[in-house]
């Protein structure tokens, strides 16, 4: 294991990576309200059952309560938070401004995302920012935190100790540039990375083919994205209208082929158990980042089943 | 080229409120290539406003002109003496015609009649698609001659999102039509030009200052002014 001074962040997240444990991230949406008490609530559920969790950033272009806040009320209640940031809402100066506010208080994971598109959301008619873009915000957050510099090459005095992360979709076309951009990000300064949701086993592991070929796998830690399906009703949708999906008919029918109500659920639990199996034998997947969207009572349970318990205690 | 497209004929008719002489001005270039405000599409306005006006019992002076650039203040000269005789003029051109109208003959009231759009090109007859953000710093010569400003929805300018499927955008168009996706063109185009390494270059946050951002703009040619 890597000596503390030799991290970046010094985050649990990056510490568990570091000792070699095959690491769990879990994800949380804000509340579309005012109330905190969801997200400790949530918090809760998954302490002890994942090494950090994402926070989404107004997700779908819905506005919720912010990641910041959420990121750290996560943290009170005993997890680390993973805080998302998008290029839709914010210029440069809001998100720089945003991560060292972030950073005092003590966040230390960061996800660097374009953001879904305004027409996706409940503001379909707000206007969308994106001064920058998933390449840019990464390489401004390192150069942040490498160089002690501000966007516009303004020296700071005290840098935000982030470790950087981004997303990649296998799924999306064109599939042969997706390796390739994965390798982009990572020389911009990523540090890890967390797929789209994987159902399509077959075609993550061409698509892993294709990063350990460019020998990328080996510089940067890769979470294979899992979401467990609670009913045939959400395979159906996810595979007709959520954009970047890849459904294969296998599952869909697989789900369906169960009774309406708890049997469906359990087969999604016992899927993404078999399918978190599947993933962790695939040469380069550091870990999975399991995306149980409103359904986080679940991931306890299969992240017992599949084995990954206890969670590393790293110092 | 601009395009624009006439506001509907209740939001003129709501701009014009009781307006009893009303001069239609068309524009001769931008807008009547896109069929929304050239001599033609201003008449057909000017006897729209007529007709209602007489349904309406109202007294009603309306008739049109047209420039052959509402942006140039040696064609308006042209329609001067006509604007004279109006209370209000409605101008069928582009946002920048009918501010230079309403600079020219300020404080005359002159009203909007189109909604400028866009700077686009005529896909195929009666069909205009955006092409230019006039963001002032033109990145086509990396980006296969594909603008990924104004054609990538998210305006990317290091590839394609996770939103890219079979060559499409995840976004439609408000009218729910289908968007090519710029960086699944230019990746294509890049490839048949041998030069895909552009794909690869880290394109640093780009300087919107050029644009709209830096505040309005200005553009001086020093070796083009008159002696």
């Amino acid at each position: 294991m890597s000596k503390t001074n030799d991290l970046k962040a010094g985050s649990n997240l990056e510490k568990v990576f570091a000792s070699g444990a095959f690491v769990v991230t879990g994800e949380c949406g804000p509340p579309k309200s005012a109330d905190g008490t969801v997200i400790a609530e949530k918090a809760k559920l998954l302490k002890g059952y994942v090494d950090a969790v994402n926070i989404t950033d107004n997700q779908t272009a819905v506005v919720r309560i912010c990641s910041m806040v959420c990121a750290h009320t996560v943290q009170d209640n005993g997890v680390e938070a993973i805080m998302q940031m998008t290029c839709r809402d914010r210029n440069r100066l809001a998100i720089q401004a945003d991560i060292l506010g972030a950073a005092t208080l003590g966040i230390k994971n960061i996800l660097c995302l374009t953001g879904d598109h305004l027409s996706f959301g409940n503001h379909p008619e707000a206007k969308g920012v994106h001064d920058l873009d998933a390449i840019t915000l990464i390489r401004m957050f390192k150069d942040m935190r490498d160089e002690k510099k501000f966007q516009c090459g303004d020296d700071m005095a005290v840098e935000p100790r982030l470790f950087i992360g981004c997303a990649e979709n296998p799924f999306a076309d064109p599939f042969e540039l997706r390796a390739l951009r994965l390798k982009k990000k990572i020389e911009a300064g990523a540090d890890f990375m967390q797929t789209q949701c994987i159902f399509n086993i077959p075609k993550f592991k061409k698509w892993m083919e294709e990063v350990r070929a460019l020998g990328v796998h080996q510089e940067i830690k890769i979470l294979a994205g899992i979401t467990p399906i609670k009913g045939a009703g959400m395979a159906k949708y996810m595979q007709k209208f959520v954009p970047g999906m890849d459904v294969p008919q296998e599952i869909v029918d697989r789900i369906a082929g169960k009774e309406k109500g708890e049997p469906q659920q359990a087969e999604g639990k016992k899927l993404a158990v078999e399918m978190i199996k599947e993933l962790a034998e695939v040469e380069g997947v550091a870990g999975v980042h399991i995306m149980a969207v409103e359904w986080e009572p679940a991931v306890p349970e299969i992240v017992e089943a599949a084995g990954l318990l206890p969670r590393p205690v790293v110092n | 080229m601009i395009t624009a497209e006439r506001k509907p004929l209740d939001e003129i008719l709501a701009l014009l409120g009781d307006a009893k002489k009303v001069l239609v001005a068309g524009c001769e270039t931008c807008v009547a290539v896109c069929l929304s405000g050239g001599e033609k599409e201003a008449e057909i306005l000017a006897s729209e406003l007529r007709i209602k006006a007489k349904e309406d019992k109202r007294k009603l002076t309306c008739e049109h002109t047209s420039a052959i650039r509402q942006c140039e203040w040696e064609y308006l000269d042209l329609i001067a003496e006509k604007v004279g005789e109006y209370d209000v003029v409605l101008s069928m051109a582009c946002g920048i015609g009918i501010q230079s109208m309403a600079e020219k003959f300020a404080p005359k009231l002159v009203l909007p009649a189109v909604n400028t759009n866009m700077l686009g090109m005529p896909q195929e007859h009666a069909v205009w698609l955006e092409r230019c953000a006039a963001c002032g710093d033109c990145v086509l010569g990396e980006t296969a001659g594909v603008c990924p400003v104004v054609r990538c929805s998210k305006s990317l300018m290091n590839g394609p999102c996770g939103g890219s499927h079979d060559g499409m955008c995840e976004v439609t168009t408000p009218e729910k039509e289908e968007i090519e996706c710029a960086w699944g063109l230019i990746w294509e185009l890049l490839k048949a030009q041998g030069r895909e390494e552009l794909m690869f270059v880290e394109r640093p946050p780009k300087d919107w200052s050029k644009s709209s951002s830096g505040g309005p703009r200005k553009m001086v040619r020093e070796e083009a002014k008159p002696v």
